[in-house]
């Protein structure tokens, strides 16, 4: 088990032990092929979710697709 | 003319209407009507109308995940993305930079290439601001994206958004959610005749006879979202689309008669007693 370590999630405060953001978006019960994921500003593409490393401080976007015209 | 041939000449007619199709950006699509996702009681009547519509494209937003109850059903649980193609939106984007974050998000959540972008200019009327559009058009279509674009119904912009690399001119009948009906036909039906990619009118249907004009003045397609949603039977009015949308396809294949100024009997006026 990591230490825990403090996130930035869609503007809300977040802690977490998960060590990629694959991991992170599971923990949050979300699965991770319905999402996507802007970290520190920069798209993470999907294929690299399983490998990114979270870090102390990091800023996270997840979006998903709603209803819209 | 026989029964036998009769019956060929009505089959021929019919497989005409059914090969009747649109392609853009390499997607071939037979229904014309594209439907928005907004606005709707629950995710069970959105659906619902969705497939009275026959519409195989709907549109989408693109908006944070609610992290404090991620367990809230979501609309992919409903509109299945391998039956119906998602058309993922910048809806409520006001600048370029904006539109274009939000496509690439859209990329990666599952959407594909194809997209539609529309940068808007202020609230109250959510009229597009061109030069931000153009300017998005641009850059998506340099990163691979296929924007179809929502726009004024202006010629000379429709033209300017083709050579940004617009893969379809989607301009507004209205302003979005007025429901006033195509208020100009005179300038959609010029951005018909100067367009090389689809046309469909995007926003202001209220009812069927606007989708209908849309279809007769020669668009590709149409495009709507509240019509049928603030419909006092949504599943109903998506059914009465289907059928406008396709009687002015039809019309317009057809070929309207000519105006006149004055009266021209239906029936001989030889042999009246």
């Amino acid at each position: 088990m990591t230490t825990p370590i403090s996130l930035t999630v869609n503007g809300e405060p977040r802690r977490t032990s998960a060590a990629t953001i694959a991991d992170f978006v599971r923990e949050l019960g979300l699965k991770p092929e319905k999402v996507a994921v802007e970290h520190n500003g920069e798209i993470a593409p999907r294929s690299t979710l399983e490998q990114v490393a979270l870090c102390d401080g990091d800023q996270l976007e997840i979006v998903h697709f709603v209803g819209g015209g | 003319m026989d029964t036998a041939s009769r019956m060929t000449e009505m089959q021929t007619i019919s497989t005409d209407s059914a090969d009747d199709t649109w392609e853009v950006a390499g997607h071939r699509f037979t229904s014309r009507l594209i439907v928005g996702t907004g606005k709707y009681k629950d995710f069970a009547q959105n659906a619902a109308a969705v497939e009275a519509s026959g519409a195989e494209i709907v549109t989408v937003a693109v908006r944070r995940v609610n992290i404090s109850d991620p367990s809230q059903p979501v609309l992919m649980d409903y509109i299945d993305p391998k039956k119906i193609t998602y058309l993922p939106n910048t809806a409520g984007c006001f600048t370029a930079e904006d539109a274009i974050r939000t496509m690439r998000l859209a990329r990666e959540a599952g959407g594909w290439d194809l997209v539609k972008l529309e940068v808007l200019g202020e609230a109250k009327t959510l009229y597009p601001n061109m030069v931000e559009t153009i300017r998005a058009c641009e850059v998506l279509a340099k990163e691979g994206f296929k924007p179809m674009v929502y726009c004024t119904d202006d010629p000379i912009a429709a033209k300017q958004l083709e050579e940004a690399g617009a893969v379809a001119i989607m301009p507004l009948g209205a302003p979005i959610g007025s429901g006033l009906g195509i208020q100009n036909q005179v300038t959609i039906r010029l951005i018909v005749e100067g367009a090389n990619v689809p046309v469909l009118v995007d926003a202001g249907v209220g009812t069927a006879s606007d989708a209908a004009v849309a279809l007769e003045l020669g668009c590709d397609g149409v495009l709507m979202n509240t019509a049928i949603a603030e419909a006092k039977d949504p599943i109903r009015m998506a059914r009465a689309m289907k059928l406008a949308v396709e009687a002015g396809r039809e019309a317009y294949l057809a070929g309207r008669m000519g105006r006149r100024k004055y009266a021209d009997p239906s029936s001989p006026l030889a042999g009246l007693i």
